[in-house]
């Protein structure tokens, strides 16, 4: 699915500030897309822009083509999956459960689940790792297993293009790097993935593009080669940093720099 | 447990509930008499006492505790709190106001039919009030500005109760303090069809919004996500939900902890799906309510203890016991 932004600026209802101030950005179909960028500097904003979840001031969202309007909420989870920033998860239900709301879109309102549906929410545990998990109650669940039963949830809808806001915040190593092979792998299978992260180094080694966002604005955005170059990424963060290539994958490694250690004073 | 095992037992405890229900009052009765009764046979005054004074009253409480532990269940799944129950909206307050108003200006007595119109029309009030400013907030219902309002209104009509008794005959006080603690004594057909009238629409509306309310009980962005149309289940299911509360006071006064311990028993048994948890919660709540009137009219006979209090005693320690277990698993 081709996701397509064109002067997206958003306002939110007494703030001064725009939280998102005209950015344009086109999400191929099939990429890995990630969006970086500081804190506040408008990134869960934009994921929830494209989604039509915080209304538009000005600018237009088109997904596949077709405007974000034109779209009722339950054609567009038949379509796109989203894993959002948080959830509360406040009474008890089972993994199975949890991930059988992936059909929800699916269904009608008096409709059973049928063996397409289970099939389906089968295919997104095994996807996603967490069969064996399948009959916990979701709210014993660790930080990374319910990231990835989550991820499976979104999988079950059979989405073409999968937003996630921070995936791997909360996660240790082993659970960051599973879950952006997975995204990494199920972008090589033609699905379009669009993630929003603080990891860097983590954009620059799994993503096709980069969409760097400072204050509402687009930095800048293309390949993690382009994007990631010492002098933008000091001039959005404010801060110093290193950039050199990773002599194994090509690709840029992103290093914060100690104070003093650039020889400029601070 | 085993969800068609749970509903099994329901429906059992229900039927038995009602039969009870009709065995037993002032007047003896032996089960044949009072089977044979219920069909239409035995004695004229038999019938009577079955046909006309007990088994309205039985079908009331089947009615009014359905309702209410199936809104209870509703608020608690929109709200996200554990905490909520139908009168948090600041309902039964409003329909207290307008029942201890009527009373004290002599307009009605305690069987008037005057008197659940007018409790119908506080908690109107209560429920348009509490709307009116979670909506006006912004364009989408915020659910914790609809929470604290209903707090609020409810300690203002708490506050107008308050001063209504302070400037009333002690007479009236009693009769507006036992209607509030909530009653099915007295209960008529018209009562019957009152509630069922409205009760039995609000509770299909709800079930076929199950699937929405499972997906809102994890958050309104991530049940947008997952296809539900949020603003309008929200508006839909918390407008029926509050009507059915309102019908329930109207007719039956305030009878707390139904709402509040009946879904919770059922989650801790079966789980939150609503598909299951909205069905099981109203058989649940009826055969509960149904119970414990029998044990309102018997356990002090000639006396009547209000029902409020018998819910009460029953289900707080019930509910107890069962958050207990469920932390000891």
């Amino acid at each position: 699915m081709k996701i397509e932004g064109r002067g997206i600026r958003v306002r939110y209802p007494g703030a001064e500030r725009l939280p998102l101030d005209g950015v344009d950005l086109d999400v191929p179909d099939g990429e890995l897309y990630a969006v970086v960028g500081p804190n506040g500097s408008g990134k869960s904003t934009l994921l929830k822009a494209l989604l039509g979840v915080v209304p538009l001031d000005s600018g237009t969202v088109t997904l596949d083509g077709r405007a974000m309007e034109d779209w009722s909420r339950a054609e567009l989870a038949r379509h796109v999956g989203v894993v959002a920033q948080s959830e509360s998860v406040s009474f008890p239900m089972t993994v199975r459960e949890m991930v059988g709301m992936g059909r929800y879109p699916h269904l009608g309102a008096l409709q059973a689940e049928g063996p397409r549906d289970r099939e389906a929410v089968d295919q997104a545990l095994t996807q996603a790792d967490v069969t064996d998990l399948d009959a916990r109650d979701v709210t014993t669940l660790s930080g990374g297993e319910l990231q990835r039963v989550r991820i499976a949830r979104a999988l079950a809808q059979e989405p073409r293009a999968l937003l996630l806001d921070e995936p791997t915040s909360s996660l240790d190593v082993r659970h960051e790097m599973a879950i952006l092979e997975l995204l990494r792998g199920w972008a090589d299978e033609g699905m379009t993935v669009l993630v929003v992260t603080h990891g860097l180094n983590l954009a620059a080694r799994f993503a096709d593009r980069v969409l760097l966002l400072s204050q509402g604005t687009v930095a800048a955005q293309g390949t993690p080669a382009q994007v990631f170059t010492a002098e933008v990424l000091e001039a959005v963060y404010r801060w110093p940093v290193a950039v050199h290539s990773d002599h194994l994958e090509g690709v840029p490694t992103i290093r914060a720099l100690r104070a003093g250690e650039d020889g400029r004073p601070r | 447990m085993k969800r068609t095992a749970l509903a099994v037992l329901l429906v059992a405890l229900l039927a038995v509930a009602v039969l009870l229900g009709v065995r037993f009052g002032s007047v003896p009765l032996s089960t044949g008499e009072a089977v044979r009764a219920l069909f239409g046979g035995g004695e004229a005054t038999h019938r009577t006492i079955v046909l006309e004074l007990r088994l309205p009253r039985v079908l009331l409480g089947v009615l009014v505790g359905g309702g209410l532990a199936l809104a209870g269940a509703t608020f608690q799944a929109i709200l996200r709190n554990p905490l909520a129950e139908p009168y948090i909206l600041g309902i039964s307050g409003g329909a207290s106001v307008g029942a201890v108003l009527v009373l004290t200006l002599g307009l009605a007595g305690s069987g008037s039919w005057v008197l659940p119109l007018a409790a119908f029309a506080g908690a109107l009030v209560a429920i348009g009030l509490v709307f009116r400013v979670a909506i006006a907030s912004g364009r989408s219902m915020d659910v914790r500005v609809l929470l604290l309002a209903g707090v609020v209104v409810g300690a203002f009509f708490s506050a107008c109760i308050a001063f209504i008794l302070s400037v009333s005959e002690a007479r009236t006080i009693q009769s507006a303090v036992l209607w509030i603690m909530g009653s099915l004594a007295g209960t008529s057909w018209r009562d019957v069809a009152l509630a069922a009238v409205y009760s039995l629409p609000a509770a299909a509306v709800l079930l076929t919004l199950a699937r929405p309310l499972n997906a809102l009980a994890i958050g309104e962005e991530t049940a947008q996500y997952l296809g539900t149309d949020v603003e309008r289940v929200k508006r839909i299911a918390l407008a029926v939900a509050a009507l059915l509360t309102a019908a329930g006071v109207a007719v039956a006064g305030v009878i707390g902890f139904v709402g509040l311990v009946v879904p919770h028993a059922i989650r801790l048994m079966v789980g939150s799906d609503h598909r299951v948890l909205l069905p099981l919660s109203f058989l649940a709540g009826a055969a509960f309510l149904t119970l414990a009137d029998l044990l309102a009219r018997l356990a002090l006979a000639p006396t009547e203890i209000p029902i409020g209090v018998i819910t009460a005693f029953v289900g707080v320690p019930f509910f107890l016991l069962l958050l207990r277990r469920s932390m000891t698993r």
